[in-house]
């Protein structure tokens, strides 16, 4: 790892600044749009951490609203009990047990049993959670009071988003980063380098599901009434999923492309048209997924490299053409 | 109480086995793992309900119109959205992407018109709601008819697979695409014709689920993950497994939800694919896989 080189410090140093200066963002704009400012951190935080591991290893998680969901459920259980800070350690500690379980159970298979297992994961929290509250606390829905301003909660966020950028950036010039590129390219071959596939797939699961649970601790004041289907909403997991493809998984930033201009059609979809929400949002993502594949970081690599791409399609129809 | 947990457990298991033979079809033949499936058998189950409820047709009969039609559907979604998807995947687990992602927003587009149409109540409606006597167990002759129907579909089904031209084509199709090139089957036509009959299937699961359950528009992502798990279980691709793994799958739930506690059903559902997971991930039947 080649920390302390002008290629690393200069990225960096140009980050902090930037964050440094959206650290001003609350004196500036009122409070609608520090709504949509938060709107927008956090869903960046989800389909950043999202891509960190679903991006280089081609495995889809369908359950980024799980680990959300956790996040924002331990706030609503321990909030008053003790503070934030212990609170968020309690919600970092959930989501890493249930993605250390979910992983080594479903990583060390082919994806296709992730996928699944992450698909319905969401319906089985949901549900386990209502029965544990129906039958054992008695206690079906929250209410959280904390003393957390909308603020705070900004600030929070993009501290997260430093800290998770930051991490990601230290990651792809890492050892672990370089494995799972191998894994993401070839598995066969990465196992041949003598490289533990498993522990690498789930040392990434763990750390991309922290970073979302921590996004819901932190989202959780701004609801004052949590339940399970509120914290548990798979349509979530779904917009994570959109934003990260449109904006291209496979860069560090590529997501944030996606995040931005889908959070404000989001903002104007849910405000126009509230009922048909669902079915546009699925139009944007078939959208997306035929025309875009490679998000809008794969159509600026495709253009800037226009001739590299030639030959290499070139040798694909060579090669290729029995691919049913 | 035991005789009828067991036979609800079993009607309920025919039905899972049944909605799962049509996703091994189209997972192990056309290679499309189609996570949109649930709700193909809950908008059977919805028309069901308005031929029903509306136009006075039973869902006996609305099966001649709903088996064909769903067969015509599914075939225009394999050609119109599918097909380019499998144009352009280079192997097979990028199609296994693409195809989770493009059913993946399938989902949410077939959920929302459903919600717009129907509204997030759950709907039930009667049919041959009277009880019948079978082996000291008081069963509503609905659940009966549904049994027999699986039993008969399932069985026909199945004689296709194992008896016809086509459906030797289509197994072989499933074991092997390149090979099956070789000897002369048309395969995009297999795996088109694979997939709308698993559509077909799914809708006939959903006519049938409707005469004895409620449902709701928010149920067709239950309907996926355990078609998916029952086609794991049995092994991707194998009726019988299929069979078999939904009926373990139905009378597990039943007995979990007479005795311990019904809220806790999904629960089992997933303590289940997790055994399956962790113990033969190839299914109880199927080949080891590389």
């Amino acid at each position: 790892m080649s920390i302390l080189k002008p290629d690393f410090i200069k990225p960096v140093a140009i980050g902090a600044v930037i964050f440094a200066a959206l650290a001003f963002l609350p004196s500036l704009v009122d409070s609608y749009y520090m709504s949509l400012a938060i709107s927008v951190v956090s869903f960046a935080v989800l389909a950043t951490a999202w891509s960190m591991f679903s991006g280089p290893t081609r495995y889809i998680s369908l359950a980024t609203v799980v680990f959300f969901g956790i996040g924002a459920y331990t706030v609503a259980v321990l909030g008053e009990v003790l503070p934030f800070p212990m609170v968020l350690i309690c919600a970092g500690l959930a989501g890493t047990v249930i993605a250390l379980l979910v992983g080594f159970s479903t990583l060390r298979l082919a994806g296709v049993y992730f996928v699944i297992f992450t698909f319905g994961l969401t319906e089985l929290v949901r549900q386990v959670v209502s029965w544990y509250e129906v039958n054992v606390t008695r206690e079906m829905g929250r209410y959280v009071f904390l003393d957390i301003t909308q603020n705070d909660i900004y600030w929070q966020l993009l501290a997260l988003f430093a800290v998770l950028l930051l991490t990601g950036f230290i990651l792809g010039r890492s050892r672990l980063g370089f494995a799972l590129r191998i894994i993401g390219e070839d598995e066969t071959v990465a196992k041949h380098c003598g490289i533990d596939v498993t522990r690498v797939k789930v040392a990434l699961f763990v750390l991309s599901a922290l970073f979302m649970t921590l996004t819901g601790a932190i989202m959780a004041p701004r609801w004052t009434y949590i339940d399970p289907v509120i914290a548990f909403n798979p349509m979530l997991s779904f917009q994570v999923v959109i934003m990260a493809l449109l904006g291209g998984p496979r860069r560090l930033l590529g997501p944030l492309l996606g995040v931005i201009p889908l959070t404000l059609l989001f903002e104007v979809l849910t405000a126009n048209f509230p009922n048909h929400f669902s079915i546009l949002l699925g139009c944007v993502f078939m959208v997306i997924v035929y025309l875009l594949p490679g998000g809008v970081v794969g159509l600026y690599e495709k253009y800037r490299a226009p001739k590299k791409r030639a030959l290499a399609t070139d040798q694909n129809a060579k090669s290729g053409g029995n691919a049913a | 109480m035991l005789s009828y947990a067991i036979f609800s457990g079993i009607t309920l298991g025919g039905m899972y086995a049944l909605v799962a033979m049509g996703l091994t079809l189209q997972y192990g033949v056309s290679r499309i793992m189609n996570l949109a499936y649930g709700e193909l058998v809950i908008v059977a189950s919805f028309i069901a309900f308005v031929f029903m409820t509306a136009l006075g047709i039973n869902p006996i009969l609305g099966l001649l119109i709903i088996i064909p039609a769903s067969f015509v559907l599914n075939w225009v979604i394999y050609r119109i959205l599918l097909t380019p998807l499998v144009a352009r995947a280079k192997n097979r687990g990028m199609l296994e992407v693409d195809s989770i992602l493009a059913t993946f927003g399938l989902l949410f587009i077939v959920q929302g018109v459903l919600l717009v149409w129907f509204g997030g109540n759950y709907y039930s409606y009667d049919f041959l709601n009277n009880a019948v006597n079978v082996f000291g167990a008081t069963i509503a002759a609905n659940r009966l008819v549904a049994l027999g129907f699986a039993l008969v579909i399932g069985l026909g089904f199945y004689l296709i697979l194992t008896r016809t031209r086509i459906g030797t084509a289509l197994r072989a199709v499933a074991v092997d695409p390149t090979s099956a090139r070789l000897v002369a089957i048309d395969v995009n036509f297999a795996s088109c014709f694979a997939f709308a009959l698993g559509g077909a299937m799914a809708a006939v699961g959903g006519v049938l689920v409707s005469m004895f359950l409620t449902f709701s528009t928010s149920m067709g992502v239950v309907f996926t993950m355990k078609a998916l798990i029952v086609v794991i279980m049995g092994g991707v691709g194998n009726i019988l497994g299929a069979l078999i793994a939904g009926l373990i799958l139905g009378v597990a739930e039943s007995l979990v939800a007479t005795y311990v506690d019904p809220g806790l059903t999904i629960a089992v559902t997933y303590v289940i694919f997790l055994l399956v997971l962790l113990i033969k991930p190839s299914g109880l039947f199927g080949r080891a896989t590389s």
